[in-house]
């Protein structure tokens, strides 16, 4: 059920993005994609009463505490590509927000209709 | 980009510190507590983008001028390719951990080979890359000589 | 499990009002609000790294598309798109959604971690041999760092050139350059 609410928030940022016309707008609707699909990543990984993965001082008091850490734990790999995803999805918005400033100083508007009719 | 009023001045001038501080120490201890190079990179940069919103552009790039941000940027991209060649000079293998169980014990600082130089380099290049993108937004004035095609 | 519910139920409320004011402000401080309800999510998610990177990537984010709302020509953009995209874009949604159902079946239930359904998976090497092998108590660290250092170079190149194609486009000629061309 977490996942089918993970799912709605995807269709909502696809919906965003394929059918408004501002590209502000657009812009937001891919950002809310990046946000559906890293939280959809983390909740593949996750354990209900599970721990984080990260090994302090009292899992070493005997041997079957680390037992039970290894058995207990979240898994760490898709944290691992989720971290990476959300740097790129920050260095991805510069460059479009980027592309939008430069579109609005020549043609004077964030409408992309009106974008297509003034071809030279 | 203008500045803002005294108050903030003042304050911003107090806490830019704390922040940097708190960002350096998640760099470097990335390896045991959560964080890691990209998370205090970030932190780093927001510290200078503070600066930046309180006391207005040009205060901020006689310190760290744009051509500094972008040589800083590439050091910390080659450190990195460096420390994975390094890997392949050492160890065989490009990329290897080298230096593991060469010094230090587990969880203390001083541990786990060329984890915490791989993080303060990513840690640097973050930090450069993201204060560079938010200078340069800042920086463009929009030409208003051009105006709509015809 | 109810926090889940109730993170998620904010969030999705908060993206329907971001999709659908015609306030640009508004929407990108519902999109802020998105980024927020997910960093408290990740927290519950159980993945601490990730809660970190999330806010400070998110408010960083926020400081970049403020600057490219405000003070901008901030009019009501209406009417009507052409019928050929309507059409293309009911298609597109539809699709995703069907293939979205058909995916969904073959998920384990919520809970229980994908590695132990996939037979051999590396997590479980990570997880017992990770101290052992790299020295690092943060297990997530010694993934990104260590087992899979390549995704991290890739990460990081494609960060640079992003950055230098960001530059690239907002550079300004100098007009002098221009006038003694002519």
């Amino acid at each position: 059920m977490p996942y089918a609410l993970c799912f709605l928030l995807f269709m909502i940022g696809l919906y965003c993005a394929v059918v408004k016309k501002n590209m502000v707008k657009i812009v937001i609707g891919i950002m809310i994609m990046e946000y559906a699909v890293n939280l959809f990543l983390i909740m593949l990984g996750y354990r209900t009463g599970g721990e984080a993965p990260i090994i302090d001082r009292g899992h070493f008091q005997s041997a079957t505490e680390f037992a039970s850490f290894v058995s207990s734990s979240v898994d760490p790999l898709p944290q691992a590509l989720v971290l990476t995803a959300i740097v790129i999805s920050l260095g991805s918005l510069a460059l479009m927000i980027s592309i939008c400033i430069k579109t609005y100083e020549k043609y004077g508007t964030f409408d992309i209709t009106e974008i297509r009719r003034l071809r030279g | 980009m203008k500045g803002m009023t005294i108050i903030v001045k003042t304050v911003s001038s107090w806490v830019k510190i704390l922040i940097f501080l708190f960002g350096i120490y998640i760099i470097i201890s990335g390896h045991l507590t959560p964080g890691g190079g990209f998370a205090g990179g970030i932190i780093i940069a927001s510290s200078y983008v503070l600066l930046m919103l309180a006391f207005g552009r040009e205060f901020v790039e006689e310190n760290l001028s744009l051509p500094l941000a972008s040589k800083l940027d590439c050091l910390g991209a080659f450190a990195f390719a460096m420390i994975a060649l390094l890997g392949f000079v050492f160890g065989g293998t490009f990329f290897v951990n080298f230096l593991v169980e060469k010094y230090g014990q587990p969880l203390e600082l001083l541990s786990a080979g060329t984890i915490p130089l791989s993080n303060i380099a990513i840690g640097v290049k973050v930090g450069a890359s993201l204060f560079l993108v938010v200078l340069t937004l800042s920086m463009f004035r929009p030409d208003t000589s051009s105006g709509k095609k015809e | 499990m109810a926090e889940f519910y109730i993170l998620l139920l904010f969030m999705i409320i908060a993206a329907i009002i971001a999709v659908e004011t015609t306030n640009l402000l508004s929407a990108v401080i519902c999109v802020g609000a998105i980024g927020f309800g997910g960093s408290l999510m990740f927290l519950f998610l159980r993945a601490p790294d990730i809660a970190i990177t999330q806010i400070v990537v998110e408010v960083l984010g926020l400081i970049i598309l403020i600057r490219a709302t405000i003070a901008r020509d901030l009019t009501f953009i209406s009417g009507d798109r052409e019928f050929f995209a309507v059409v293309v874009s009911v298609v597109i949604i539809f699709v995703v959604l069907l293939a979205g159902i058909r995916a969904f079946e073959t998920l384990p239930d919520f809970g229980t971690p994908i590695f132990t359904k996939v037979p051999g998976a590396a997590s479980q090497t990570y997880i017992s041999e990770g101290l052992a092998k790299t020295g690092a108590a943060n297990l997530v660290a010694s993934v990104v760092l260590d087992f899979r250092a390549y995704d991290t170079l890739g990460e990081a190149t494609v960060l640079f050139t992003s950055i230098i194609g960001a530059t690239v486009i907002l550079r300004r000629k100098p007009k002098k350059l221009l006038e003694d061309l002519d």
